[in-house]
């Protein structure tokens, strides 16, 4: 199964492959499909080719090397669900169902595609198991911790020097990973957090940045090492809506099949969308207590959600909320208290201004702005109507002559 | 061109569901109604059934897209490198929300997530051409390449709902 770490794909498919064939040579599966997300057309033209070159040598077919086992490999192009990449759901989706997850037992490995025995590996995994086999067992464990072994491919990503694929040892830690491999922050930009796991993962500030990376010792700071993904956050990010575009993401994605997923996460949405809201007059006096209400609940609710959901995505759906709450929650209290957003980011907090010794006149931002909220005469100072403003930030980003003042 | 997609699969076989709907829209750019009652009774599958896994997975649409697709990823790194804006600019420059085609069929704009090029996020992607590392400045630059006419940019007013 290939996700978004596993891009690396585009280079070493033969390392997938031939640890495909003996992984089905040692369960004595016939039949291997791998399945690709179509966004990455690249990576399925890569294995295709690969695939084709592998049979063209014959160590991909029938008999292969007069061994008498039998191996074929089929690309499945994903098409676009992420619940895809739960494995009774990825195997409702190779049979031409809706991807929906299944509850287990069954397991695959007794009942899985068309009903048979079924193997599901990560492409990570898999690629493992020719260096192990060829460099034996002793090799591959002498890298990494006690409990986890060998390394682990990270996709760095967001705020942060050097992005892109890095293979590292177990047991380094988190600040080697973002201040040594990463090159730190860009711009002088103060690290705030790392989101570990991508949807079902957490997010980490400094507090435990010394943390090793290994699978445990993850878990216990409430993050996962899950696809790999590695996404460093600066001070500009806020983490009241990272916490929306995760649940928004998890809304879109679930499958609907079971109550606390569907019906719970779209709470937990309400609940964070209301963090964020700016103070208008005549509000209801009991507002800011149903919005504290809503936040303290939310924990309860998140409980729920990962104890009764039938599959991953469910269960692990609340984790980017409980860590931004655990590790910031003077920022969700600014939010909530101050109606104050520290990173810029939540919009309907902001005031948008602009700064008439600066100003040149040029009018630009007055014909990008959607609402009409600015008016002006060309070559005179421009000035925000705040009642119209829907606090876009269209204006700041084209204003050439930073007139634009926001607080 | 119907027949001919439709006719490399297996009759009767259900399995082919997914590959085959993703050749129809390879071959159509959407899937027309009447190639997919075509493709029901070639593999022996009820039309109901077949639209309830069109509708499931996001790749898949029923109205026909405009000439140029502008896929905006809203992936995670991508959000934290502020691809709302990004999503924003396009869609004001446009005047067309996610999923919407302008009415002159020039255009379409769809979100994605992630689009597996996110060490150089954000990352629009029109057609097959990539742009990474982008600002709200360039998107009007980035447009003009793919108007029709230069006369008419970015002035594809009153959008027709489509999806
Ligand atoms: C919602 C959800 C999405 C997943 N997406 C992926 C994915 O994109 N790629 C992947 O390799 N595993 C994904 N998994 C995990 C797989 O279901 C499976 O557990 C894993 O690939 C097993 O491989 P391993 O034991 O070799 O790690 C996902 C799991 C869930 C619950
Ligand atoms: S937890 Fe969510 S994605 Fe998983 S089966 Fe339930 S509704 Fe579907
Ligand atoms: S874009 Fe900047 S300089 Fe031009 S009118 Fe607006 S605020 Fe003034
Ligand atoms: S923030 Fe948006 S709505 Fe407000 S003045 Fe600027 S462009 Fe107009
Ligand atoms: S998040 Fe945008 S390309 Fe990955």
């Amino acid at each position: 199964m290939l996700s978004w770490t596993d891009q690396s794909l585009k280079v070493i498919p033969y390392k997938l492959i031939e640890g495909m064939i003996v992984a089905a040579y040692a369960i004595g599966a016939n039949f291997g499909y791998i399945y690709c997300r179509a966004e990455y057309p690249l990576a399925i033209s890569r294995l295709t080719h690969c695939i084709h070159e592998c049979e063209k040598y014959g160590l991909l077919g029938d008999n292969i090397l007069n061994s008498k086992f039998n191996f074929r490999l089929k690309i499945k192009k994903g098409a676009g669900a992420f619940v895809c990449g739960e494995e009774t759901a990825l195997i409702a989706s190779i049979e031409g169902k809706r991807g929906m997850p299944k509850p287990r037992p069954p397991f695959p490995a007794v009942s899985g595609l068309w009903g048979k025995p079924t193997v599901i590996n990560n492409v990570e995994t898999l690629s493992n198991i020719t260096s192990i086999i060829s460099k034996g067992a002793e090799w591959f464990a002498s890298v990494g911790t006690e409990k986890s072994k060998g390394t682990k491919v990270f996709a760095l990503s967001g705020k942060i020097v050097n992005t892109g694929l890095v293979e590292i040892p177990m047991g380094i830690t988190l600040e080697e990973v973002v201040f040594n491999i990463g090159g730190g922050i860009p711009f002088n930009k103060k690290f705030k957090a790392v989101q570990i796991g991508g949807p079902s993962g957490g997010c980490l500030p400094m507090s435990v940045i010394k943390t090793q990376v290994d699978y445990e010792s993850l878990k216990d700071v409430g993050a996962m090492m899950g696809s790999g993904g590695f996404v460093v956050m600066d001070e500009d990010t806020c983490m009241v809506d990272i916490a929306r575009f995760f649940l928004n993401f998890i809304q879109s994605e679930s499958c609907g099949k079971c109550v606390p997923c569907r019906e719970g996460t779209k709470r937990m949405l309400e609940i964070i969308e209301r963090v964020p809201v700016a103070y208008k007059e005549g509000i209801d006096k009991y507002d800011q207590l149903q919005r504290f209400k809503g936040i303290i609940g939310l924990k309860r609710l998140a409980d729920v959600i990962r104890d009764t959901s039938l599959c991953g995505l469910g269960q692990s759906a609340p984790n980017p909320v409980l860590s931004g709450l655990q590790y910031f929650k003077d920022e969700y209290e600014e939010h909530l208290f101050d109606r104050r957003c520290r990173s810029g980011v939540c919009k309907e907090l902001l005031t948008f201004t602009i700064d008439t010794t600066l100003c040149s006149g040029c009018g630009l931002c007055k014909r990008k702005c959607g609402t009409e909220a600015i008016i002006g005469q060309k070559g005179e100072a421009h000035y925000v109507l705040q009642d119209k403003c829907i606090k876009c930030g269209m204006c700041l980003e084209t204003c050439r002559f930073c007139a634009i003042n926001v607080n | 061109m119907a027949n001919q997609t439709i006719a490399q699969y297996p009759k009767g076989d259900r399995s082919v569901l997914i590959p085959l709907l993703q050749d129809i829209q390879d071959a159509f750019g959407y899937l027309p109604e009447d190639v997919l009652t075509e493709a029901a009774a070639h593999i022996g599958m009820p039309l109901s059934s077949i639209y309830g896994v069109a509708t499931f997975y996001n790749q898949f649409r029923l109205t026909p897209l405009g000439k140029n697709i502008i896929r905006v990823c809203r992936g995670t790194a991508c959000h934290v490198k502020n691809s709302a804006n990004i999503l924003f600019g396009l869609e004001s420059a446009l005047n067309l929300k996610p999923g919407q085609t302008s009415r002159d069929k020039n255009f379409t704009l769809e979100v994605v997530s992630c689009i597996g090029a996110c060490s150089i996020a954000p990352v629009i992607c029109i057609n097959d051409d990539y742009y990474g590392r982008i600002t709200v400045k360039e998107i009007d630059k980035i447009l003009k390449k793919y108007q029709p006419t230069p006369a008419k940019a970015t002035s594809v007013k009153s959008p027709e709902v489509t999806k």
